[in-house]
């Protein structure tokens, strides 16, 4: 159906998208990759001259950046498990019919609103706190010593948090998948003494793999460069520091913007790899 | 008999929903309570829950403080302004890439995506020097356009994949019976795509509302949003929690309010072609 | 509501908010200011000041961290968004070095600018120029619960040593009350348990450097220091120690459950204020302590401080400004309105000849705990830096920031001292061979 015509229409309508994306991708990533070549440091008086690779090697050989990739990966991993999981038995859930669904989907979807930065303020304090948080007066309450929570668990504590955060987006996506199950083949199925179990990983799971593949990779993206949540509760101590917190640290902390830019270059190229590897996924399960 | 084996399943159901519903719903709700208790009553052991003298004390503080309106305006205006030029953009886009599919329409679109992907952290420097370059730090219009490039790969895809669930053979028909271009697009495909352009815009909006490293970084008095006024109370010197509670509140309740009213439009569109 | 109404609000909201421009410039200065209790105090104020000189003030109100990011990002790229910063004693010398800072010369005889303590004044001075006035500053002292040390049978000298603390924390710890012997800082951070770590390792006699910038975290003193530290908090500190900053010390302590806390000066106002603190009237105050026969006590000194960036175009303005904020007669302003307790401490020498102020308990001190910090002379051993519980070189912030990390990594039981140690030592001598200094 397509003309001639309307293809170059085609182009036409969608340069504004491609140029600006392509203008906003290519100006900083030309800056940090020409920063990361050079030896600049602001508060010793700016760029200071060509230094080959040394930040290259510098960054990745300092001994924070091994386990800074994997407490990115760990927290990435985590939370998508947690999110999948909960979210697909959440919609399961929501999908039945009961009394006040309009309201309980309200409650469930609340937390997705909330900026990073407050909740991440709010589980810090009001919750997590030692001393004065809810949780250590239940725990107290339930006769048990109360925990540290951000520094005796702490990746367990982010991966919480940010949990809290994405749920609601996992479960709303589930559900519209859910809602579009067609309860016929269901029916059929219960008819002919499927088991629950059965039905669940025959049926339901394979009509849910595409809102699965969704799900996974905007949080992905997301999750990826997660900050406020560090910055706020530990700061990236006790095994919190992930790659984009580690670039956070030299750039602003340290004040190695050279050293920084290096290691955002690093950081695109795990973001590529973890990229491909989804779009592997994706991009079969979006062919459909 | 199966009428009353469905009342129960439905009565354990909303039970156990309802459970699960307010347990994901107490933190917030619990910094709603808090912010009107005095600070005392915030961190009172044991906790209190209801029976404390309620009291707008920390409202007025906060107000008294900053000028909460002149936040909730930027963000609105920030969050509002980078949602509809995101719309204006990716439309356009995402209906030729929906309707005149190419090879490599797959291909654009994975990397659009992937462009989201850069740590901005690594480049806040370079970025800071283009807005002193051209001007434009604390200036609303300049976050306006970086918001709405963060989050234009999303809406793309998500009108994108809306875009494709309008059956092609309805636009065929008009053309047929003599439809010009204008007209495809005024009264067969937009009626149409009203519900997926609704939740994409919900979605980028509460995207917009909370992001808070550029928002954060590039402003100072001007353009300073509500993200920049949570960093003035957080974790200041002395008792906080009520203050804070208060301010968190007031930084959340719009964004909150709005996606209740429109939460089925929300759950309708943000299926990402999802639903097939 | 339909998503139609949702759209035409969206649509109206934000057209109409394009039709909005921001006001005009005319004479108004834009300050960055941290969220301390004092700087908003002075926000409650400004309305004095601008009818005094027709001058608007606009603020920037931010979380100390986020101030950081935000000022520094700002003052390197020369970006211009402030006319004022709230910057410290750690970065006024090297801002002013490099010539960021416009030289507070020629200020008006009635400020008074011989009147700002000389240990202030020094550390917020390069080469003999003054590039910041101080809006108040701190030393570091002993806080302690008269009433549980006299429960105790104890009674604390005004010159404690580590050995005493940890006596009196034992004799003062009462898990059954809910009481912790002490509290200190162990939070991650330079600025924060950094900060304190260094002073104690300073009143142990350990060094950051030594002179040839060599890392000194392989010596005996670091180890004394740190397990000390470690041990005395396991046995008598809160739950969650190696998360607790300022702030959560200073809560704790105002709920009574703390028997000692050792840290800023500035404290002293609100623990002994009554509308915050349920144990205002039972606070007693003694030098910050060094370990027995160490000279060095774990004294530290920090000054929040008004600079003028070079470049902006309100440079007069700004001065008259910082004139005001930071002189005699703020002061006094504060005093008339809510008490001589709340005025800002520790910037000026009048304050503390005023009979009126040297009345509040913690006044004198306060001043004494600021004399006994000597930022050119902190340690035993000689250093080649200046500064007490910060190192004055640009790497430090982010290099302290690293190893606080593998202390607090320690407190919370992750790792051992040594092991703490070694790592802190790799990443000092990397970062100072990266910077160059060896």
């Amino acid at each position: 159906m397509a003309t001639k015509a309307s293809r170059s229409a085609a182009r036409l309508m969608m340069a504004p998208a491609v140029v600006l994306l392509l203008g906003w991708m290519l100006v900083p990533l030309i800056m940090t990759l020409w920063f990361s070549f050079r030896k600049y440091l602001p508060l010793r008086g700016g760029d200071l001259g060509w230094t080959g690779f040394d930040n290259y090697v510098r960054f990745v050989s300092s001994s924070a950046f091994w386990p800074a990739v994997q407490t990115t990966l760990v927290i990435v991993l985590g939370v998508l498990v947690i999110t999948v999981v909960f979210g697909i038995f959440l919609a399961m859930l929501l999908d039945q019919p009961m009394w006040g669904q309009g309201v309980v989907r309200i409650l469930v979807i609340a937390p997705f609103f909330v900026m990073p930065t407050v909740s991440a303020l709010v589980w810090k304090n009001m919750f997590m706190d030692p001393v004065n948080g809810l949780l250590a007066h239940l725990w107290r309450f339930l006769g048990a010593e109360p925990v540290s929570w951000l520094s005796d668990a702490s990746l367990s504590s982010i991966i919480m948090i940010v949990s809290w955060q994405w749920l609601p987006f996992a479960t709303l996506i589930l559900l519209t998948a859910f809602q579009s199950l067609d309860s016929e083949q269901l029916e059929a199925a219960e008819m002919d003494g499927a088991p629950k179990p059965q039905r669940f990983i025959y049926i339901i799971l394979p009509h849910l793999s595409r809102a699965i593949t969704i799900v996974i990779l905007i949080q992905t993206i997301f999750l990826l460069s997660i900050f406020a949540e560090i910055f706020v509760t530990t700061g990236g101590a006790f095994g919190t520091r992930t790659l984009t917190y580690l670039i956070f640290q030299r750039v602003l902390e340290s004040q190695n913007v050279g050293l920084g830019s290096a290691g955002g270059v690093y950081a695109i190229i795990l973001a590529n790899i973890v990229a491909i590897f989804l779009m592997r996924i994706v991009g079969k399960n979006l062919d459909a | 008999m199966a009428r009353a084996v469905k009342t129960q399943r439905k009565l354990i159901n909303t039970a156990v929903a309802w459970a699960i519903g307010l347990v994901i719903f107490f933190p917030i709700l619990w910094t709603i309570l808090t912010s009107f208790k005095t600070e005392a009553q915030a961190i009172a052991s044991p906790p209190i829950f209801l029976g404390f003298d309620w009291t707008l004390e920390n409202y007025a503080i906060v107000q008294e403080r900053s000028d909460y309106m002149r936040f909730l305006w930027n963000s609105v205006i920030i969050a509002g302004g980078s949602t509809l030029l995101g719309l204006i953009v990716a439309v356009p886009a995402a209906w030729s890439m929906a309707f005149v599919p190419s090879k490599r329409t797959k291909d654009i679109l994975l990397w659009m995506l992937s462009t989201k992907m850069l740590p901005a952290v690594g480049v806040l420097y370079p970025i800071y020097l283009i807005c002193i370059e051209l001007g434009v730090l604390d200036n609303r219009v300049a976050l306006v356009v970086i918001l709405m490039l963060i989050n234009l790969p999303i809406i793309v895809w998500m009108l994108y994949t809306y875009f494709r669930e309008i059956p092609g053979e309805i636009l065929e028909a008009a053309r047929m019976d003599g439809a010009t271009l204008k007209e495809e697009l005024l009264y067969i495909l937009t009626p149409m795509a009203i519900p997926g352009i609704a939740s994409t815009m919900l979605l980028n909006f509460i995207l917009a509302w909370n992001e808070a490293f550029w928002t954060l970084n590039l402003t100072a008095v001007d353009a300073a949003p509500l993200t920049a006024f949570i960093a003035s109370y957080s974790s200041p010197e002395g008792l906080f929690f009520a203050k804070l509670s208060a301010a968190s509140t007031m930084a959340i309740a719009p964004i909150l309010i709005l996606g209740w009213f429109s939460q089925k439009q929300l759950v309708r569109g943000l299926t990402f072609g999802a639903v097939k | 509501m339909t998503m139609k109404h949702v759209l035409g609000a969206t649509t109206a909201l934000t057209l109409g908010a394009t039709a909005v421009f921001a006001d005009s410039h005319a004479k108004t200065i834009t300050i960055a200011t941290v969220n301390n209790g004092d700087m908003i105090r002075m926000q409650g104020y400004t309305d004095n000041f601008t009818e005094a000189t027709g001058i608007n003030v606009e603020w920037v109100t931010l979380e100390e961290n986020v101030l950081r990011q935000r000022v520094t990002t700002d003052i390197t790229t020369k970006g211009g968004q402030f006319d004022i910063m709230t910057i410290g004693m750690y970065e006024t010398p090297i801002w002013g070095s490099n010539g960021w800072l416009v030289p507070l010369n020629g200020l008006s005889a009635e400020y008074d600018v011989d009147d700002i303590l000389p240990a202030m004044r020094g550390g917020l001075s390069h080469d003999g120029t003054l590039y910041a006035a101080p809006f108040y500053g701190e030393s570091s002292m002993v806080m302690y619960r008269t009433d549980l040390m006299e429960k105790a049978g104890l009674e604390m000298p005004s010159d404690p040593t580590w050995q005493f603390i940890r006596e009196a924390a034992a004799a003062m710890d009462d898990p059954e009350n809910d009481i912790n012997g002490i509290c200190l800082r162990g939070k991650a951070g330079w600025g924060e348990g950094g900060a304190f770590i260094t002073v104690t390792g300073n009143s142990f006699g350990a060094r950051w450097f030594d002179e040839e910038w060599n890392a000194q975290f392989d010596q005996p003193q670091w180890k004394a220091a740190l397990e000390f530290y470690v041990n005395l908090m396991n046995d008598y500190g809160p739950e969650g120690y190696a998360t607790n900053g300022f702030n959560e010390n200073l809560s704790l302590f105002q709920q009574g459950k703390c028997g000692m806390w050792i840290d800023a000066t500035v404290a002293a106002s609100f623990v002994t204020n009554p509308n915050d603190s349920t144990v205002a009237d039972s606070v007693g105050f003694a030098l910050a302590p060094n370990s027995e026969g160490v000279e060095k006590r774990a004294n530290w000194l920090w000054a929040w401080a008004l600079a003028i960036p070079a470049g902006t175009q309100q440079e007069a303005e700004a001065k008259q400004f910082i004139e005001w904020a930071t002189s005699k007669d703020y002061i006094e302003l504060v005093a008339e309105n809510e008490g001589w307790a709340n005025v800002p401490p520790g910037a000026r020498t009048s304050l503390y000849e005023n009979p009126e102020y040297i009345k509040v308990p913690f006044a004198q001190m306060t001043l004494d705990s600021i004399n006994a910090a000597d930022p050119t002379d902190p340690t035993v051993d000689p250093v080649p830096y200046v500064g007490i519980q910060f190192v004055a070189i640009p790497e430090f912030a982010g290099m302290a920031t690293e190893v606080s990390q593998e202390f607090s990594a320690a407190y919370a039981g992750q790792q051992s001292v040594d092991e703490a140690l070694e790592k802190a030592q790799a990443i000092a001598n990397e970062v100072m061979e990266a910077a160059g200094y060896k």
